[in-house]
């Protein structure tokens, strides 16, 4: 059987516990016996105890097996193959298991076909295995639960402590996913600067990365895979500039002028409108950027006079910045009407206008709340991918000039990234140095936006 | 209390002082309130750019060309075998059919001519004969009126993109075929339908018979496997955040987490599923339920986030009066505290999943990139989803590519505001305001 | 801004139940009116907040309302500056006039009319600058002070008035969110004066302040009655026989009555402000 159907057999098995158990129990009652829980709450603790640990060790299992089968199948590569040159796990692995599922790509060595033949043997007997420890695990732990049941049991406590335990479980998803982002990224950064110093990642001037095949075909400059990431994060900082130097005029004023000028007809009309800007999937920007924008930019830069690459880093980043505009502009909305109404009646009371009352009294209050929204934004810019990676191209040139073509760092680590890796070369490790980097930098933006905002609002709590 | 020492300056001076400055603070009210306006007139014409932008493009591209032809279906030619099997439609010459109709209709003769007729219909043509065929069995022998597409460099020169008066040498079709095509016209052969290959159709070289069908039903699987893995577990996180985790460093260390997870890039849970899935799991590649767990992952922040206020919105006066009636606390949170918090916890799960369906960045990390023209049955057979497949058609020039990348971005924001539109209206309709 | 709009409305009650008499009792007008009201009624959208109010505003004097809560006493007061035109949703009827001129025109420009009337709120609001900018904002928007020593002498004079000077002038550039309650309503008093008004509305300027800050302010208001004219809401009706000349009683948006304050407190003439200052309701 496969997981999938020993799951619906296990819970089979668990609902008939539970129609067993609450049937027992409610002879009982009618019998004249004192339940300390209702019925139901028997059948349910029999029910659950036949169910969880079968299914928890389903999963592990299903997970579980390829693992061991390839650390098994690797015992087949002959060792002359693995001191080959050119040797890699992962491809050897993809060879044996196209073979396993009848998926061929010409004639592969013998070894190939004995371990794809070892590894079906494998397959059948964790099935077996599988089959077997699921259900005598479910049916055991319902039954040794079921035993357990009598009037003055108190199944719903019990119940509810195998609840409590699920609940805490899920929300150590969260710490889990943590860790899983750090351990990927932690260990392969760590073998990447193992192979690359990280003076020269961190201080580099020319980011070249090359397989390490290409490398040693190569020839002459060309060859040299070079990995000095400060022309990506220039290109990151140019396009984040040019985005913010869009989005955080125009959300800000935007901000000002629904929250203090615009009449709630107008609000209830323009709001909507602008948070169906942040609803677009940055895929649709790219799409936008690459085929209108930039074009444009481009034109309109060529029919001036100027030398406009076609993905131009001004493109990239006017997309950038509209995409920002409803997030900076509902940031600081929140900041601005968080300005206690107490302080702008003080200053009308005075004889401000509305545009001094603003300029001088809610602007200053609100002045950390809109900083801390602005490097949101920068947070927000910094990690964007998509438009990067379909606007802003992958020439990694040191420059300052929005009409020059610039990557950046998410766009690099894409590129690197999908399609097929090698996991040994310096090229895709680089990728995940590159991530690090950036989850260092963005969480960094956000700590110190959170510390300003709370610091803003104790101001007027 | 001493009296005053100085004067203040009177009030019909200060008044007329303050009158001097009038005009000026005026202007200035003005001027700043336009600043407010323009910054509004940007925001509004970008977005009407962007959607003009892509609605321009993307209703034609819900229309392709077809040319409708008398196809005279001979047995042998169709069905060599003579078993009706469908090795041994793929062995028979459902081209050479289509292409005797096509001749005909055109009057093409000769090498060259038969040539260029030749490349105006497309290569689906065949595939359609066979279903047909396959489906009625019955219409072999016969002469059936049949409407196939045409090539897309036809498709674009029928709408214009390419010019007659264009050198020979620099367009995609040559004089003689233009001949053949205004024959059709002239013969009403020619017309503009509603695309059934975008509809139905899947991942294809040919834009005339790309279609956005399996990335469809690729989206739809990956959000099922996102939304029964990232709705219970955020639900579960919620409810044993607000209501039973102790207020210790443990639970601290889980709410800082979610937050930061919150702000992590996109692209680095790509970067985790392709690790840890894919590289320490050995999970295949593309596969739609690696695809749900990533985002799963990634909307949960999004769905915790939003069902804890909405828990935090249940006032606690509901909780006393379980709890006073005896109730356990489990059963205080089970039957009063998540239906009345549901309403919120589903539109913030609704939010996230429309986020989710709109995502790309991760998905291309864990191979959901490839160009896959089956349509995935399970969440175990590779599929690609709705904004992959844009990005990877954004990449070909083909100008009937670009016009079926608009309408698949029209079909992607229409699944996006009815999602929306649905957060909306719970929040309007069900949630309570206590 | 909308939950105090609300508030506002709440405690707004319906008009048409009040069985109050159409005509004000007592002595509506005075010789030297500073401000002048006639007829003036205020909608919050549907509702109306004040009815039929006529009252003259002497100058140099300092005129309390009294009533209970929920009466319009605040809402009048607020009419008076022009400070309910933030609110959307308020309409006024009427004419409301100083020097002759209904400021309700549509020519009547608010700045400098607020600048003439100054405000004091019922919560001490200084800005979150320190205590010179505090003081010196009102002069700096309008340019009333034409040099920096004007500047300086303005600032120094107006917290002397509001008998602050010698607490704070060693920490003029500290904020002024430092300071006590009592201590930044003073501020803000100074802060009002600095624009010399002509007129000081205060909206129950004591109600968040200690017995101590609010015998230090009723002395200050008695002092500032030689320059300025002081229209004070109360809910104390100890504090408004304390420190003013003449009373007005409101009642569910209607002016009951009004007159000198001792003949208000003494012999009211209305049943219904002698039922509220023995305390019977309110």
């Amino acid at each position: 059987m496969n997981s999938f159907s020993l799951a619906i057999a296990v819970l089979l098995i668990s609902s008939g516990y539970f129609f067993l158990g609450t049937r027992a129990l409610t002879a009982n009652r009618a019998a004249g016996a004192r339940l300390h829980s209702l019925p139901h709450y028997y059948g349910l603790f029999a029910g659950l105890m036949a169910a969880l640990p079968a299914l928890a060790l389903l999963t592990v299992l299903a997970i579980g097996d390829d693992i061991v089968f390839n650390q098994l199948a690797l015992g087949f590569v002959p060792d002359a193959v693995k001191a080959g040159e050119t040797y890699k796990e992962v491809i050897v692995l993809a060879q044996i298991s196209n073979v396993v599922n009848g998926i061929n790509f010409g004639e592969q060595p013998d070894w190939v076909y004995e371990a794809a033949e070892a590894w079906a043997g494998w397959q059948a007997t964790s099935t077996t295995l599988k089959t077997i420890t699921a259900l005598a695990l479910s049916l055991l732990g319902g039954l040794f639960a079921y035993r357990m049941l009598n009037p003055s049991f108190r199944s719903r406590n019990a119940v509810e402590r195998i609840l409590m335990t699920v609940l805490a479980a899920s929300s150590a998803i969260a710490i889990l996913t943590t860790v899983g982002i750090v351990f990927s990224v932690i260990f392969e950064s760590l073998r990447f600067f193992a192979l690359v110093p990280v003076s020269e990642f961190l201080f580099g001037l020319t980011w070249n990365p090359q397989f390490e095949g290409a490398e040693r075909a190569g020839s002459g400059q060309m060859g040299l895979a070079t990995y000095g990431s400060v022309p990506l994060f220039a290109g990151t900082l140019l396009i984040s500039v040019v985005a913010l130097s869009v989005s955080v005029p125009v959300g800000l004023f935007s901000a000002i002028y629904l929250s203090e000028y615009a009449s709630p007809r107008v609000r209830a009309v323009v709001k909507p409108l602008m948070e169906l800007l942040a609803g677009v999937p940055t895929v649709v920007y790219g799409f936008f950027a690459a085929l209108t924008v930039a074009p444009f930019i481009r034109s309109t830069g060529m029919s001036l006079g100027l030398d406009v690459a076609s993905e131009s880093a001004l493109a990239a980043g006017l997309v950038m910045g509209i995409m920002i505009i409803p997030f900076v502009s509902s940031l600081s909305d929140d900041v601005i009407n968080a300005v206690p109404q107490a302080l702008r009646d003080a200053a009308y009371g005075l004889g401000s206008t509305r545009s001094e009352t603003v300029r001088q009294v809610v602007l200053p209050a609100a002045l950390p709340g809109i900083v801390a929204a602005i490097l949101l934004a920068v947070s927000r810019a910094v990690g964007e991918t998509m438009i990067v990676v379909m606007a802003a191209g992958l020439a990694a040139n040191l420059s300052l000039n929005p009409l020059d073509a610039v990557t950046t760092v998410t766009s690099q680590i894409v590129t690197i990234l999908v399609g097929d890796q090698e996991f040994e070369s310096a090229k895709t490790l680089s990728a995940f140095a590159l991530a690090l980097t950036l989850i260092v930098i963005t969480l960094g933006l956000n700590f110190i936006a959170l510390q300003v905002v709370k610091k803003y609002r104790e101001q007027y709590d | 209390m001493t009296d005053p020492r100085r004067d203040m300056i009177s009030p019909a001076v200060a008044a007329e002082r303050v009158a001097t400055g009038l005009a000026a603070r005026r202007n200035r009210e003005k001027r700043f309130q336009l600043y407010g306006r323009i910054a509004i007139g940007i925001a509004l014409a970008f977005l009407v750019t962007l959607f003009v932008s892509i609605f321009s493009k993307g209703i034609p591209g819900f229309f392709q060309h077809y040319v409708t032809l008398e196809v005279t279906l001979d047995r042998e030619k169709l069905d060599p075998t003579g078993d009706f099997s469908v090795q041994s439609l793929y062995d028979g010459d459902a081209r050479g059919v289509i292409r005797a109709a096509l001749y005909e209709a055109t009057g093409a003769s000769g090498r060259s001519g038969r040539k260029a007729a030749g490349k105006l219909i497309s290569q689906g043509a065949e595939q359609r004969l066979r279903k047909a065929v396959l489906a009625d069995p019955s219409i072999l022998d016969t002469t059936q009126t049949m409407t196939f597409a045409v090539d897309d460099d036809v498709d674009s020169f029928l709408r214009g993109f390419i010019k007659r008066e264009t050198p020979e040498k620099d367009r995609r079709i040559n004089d003689k075929a233009i001949g053949y095509i205004d024959t059709l016209v002239e013969k009403g052969l020619i017309s503009f339908k509603f695309s059934d290959y975008l509809v139905f159709g899947s991942a294809s070289r040919n834009a005339e018979m790309a279609g956005i069908f399996g990335a469809l039903i690729g989206s739809i699987l990956t959000l099922a496997v996102c939304l029964v893995l990232s709705f219970p577990i955020g639900v579960a996180t919620a409810v044993y955040l607000e209501e039973f985790a102790p207020k210790n460093r443990i639970t601290e260390i889980i709410e800082i987490n979610i937050n930061n997870l919150a702000a992590v890039p996109s692209v680095v849970f790509g970067i985790l599923g392709l690790a840890i899935f894919i590289g320490v799991f050995g999970m295949p590649r593309s596969i739609p339920l690696i695809g749900g767990v990533v985002l799963a992952l990634m909307t949960l922040p999004t769905i915790i986030i939003s069902s804890r206020a909405a828990i935090r919105a249940v006032p606690p006066s509901i909780r006393d009066a379980a709890l006073g009636v005896g109730a356990s606390r489990v059963q205080t949170m089970l039957h009063h505290v998540v239906p009345l918090a549901m309403p919120g916890m589903l539109t913030g799960t609704i939010i996230g999943m429309a986020q989710a369906l709109g995502e790309t960045a991760p998905l291309l990390m864990i191979g959901m990139v490839a160009f896959i023209v089956d349509v995935p049955g399970s969440v175990t057979d590779p599929g690609t989803v709705l904004p992959v497949q844009i990005f990877m058609w954004a990449d070909f020039a083909e100008r009937m590519f670009i016009l079926k990348t608009s309408a698949a971005i029209m079909v992607l924001l229409a699944f996006l505001i009815v999602m929306n539109a649905a957060a909306i209206f719970i929040r309007k309709k069900l949630e309570r305001r206590w | 801004m909308d939950t105090q709009v609300m508030n506002i409305i709440e405690q707004t009650a319906n008009l048409e139940h009040a069985n109050i008499p159409d005509e004000t009792v007592g002595d509506v007008y005075v010789d030297r009116p500073r401000m002048t009201a006639r007829n003036v009624n205020v909608f919050y959208g549907d509702k109306k907040a004040i009815d039929n109010v006529t009252l003259d505003i002497a100058e140099k004097q300092v005129i309390s309302f009294i009533g209970p809560s929920g009466c319009g006493k605040s809402t009048f007061l607020r009419c008076l500056n022009r400070m309910n035109d933030t609110i959307d949703i308020c309409r006024i009827e009427g004419e409301i006039a100083m020097d002759g001129k209904n400021i309700y025109a549509p020519d009547v420009d608010v700045v400098p009319l607020r600048a003439r009337v100054g405000m004091v709120f019922q919560k001490p609001n200084p800005f979150p600058k320190s205590i010179y900018d505090n003081v010196a904002y009102g002069p700096r928007i309008h340019g009333i002070a034409t040099n920096r020593a004007e500047l300086d002498d303005i600032v120094e004079s107006s917290l002397e008035r509001a008998g602050l000077w010698n607490e704070v002038k060693d920490r003029l550039l500290q904020p002024g969110t430092g300071l006590s309650g009592g201590q930044q309503q003073r501020l803000c008093i100074a802060r009002t004066i600095a624009v010399s008004p002509e007129v000081i509305l205060m909206d129950e300027p004591c109600s968040a302040l200690d017995p101590i800050a609010t015998a230090r302010i009723e002395e200050l208001i008695a002092e500032l009655s030689s320059e300025f004219t002081i229209v004070i809401v109360t809910h104390s009706m100890q504090q408004a026989a304390r420190v003013s000349q003449r009373t007005a009683y409101f009642h569910l948006g209607k002016l009951v009555e009004v007159g000198d304050t001792e003949m208000v407190f003494t012999k009211p003439q209305h049943e219904m402000t002698n039922n509220y200052i023995t305390g019977r309701f309110g």
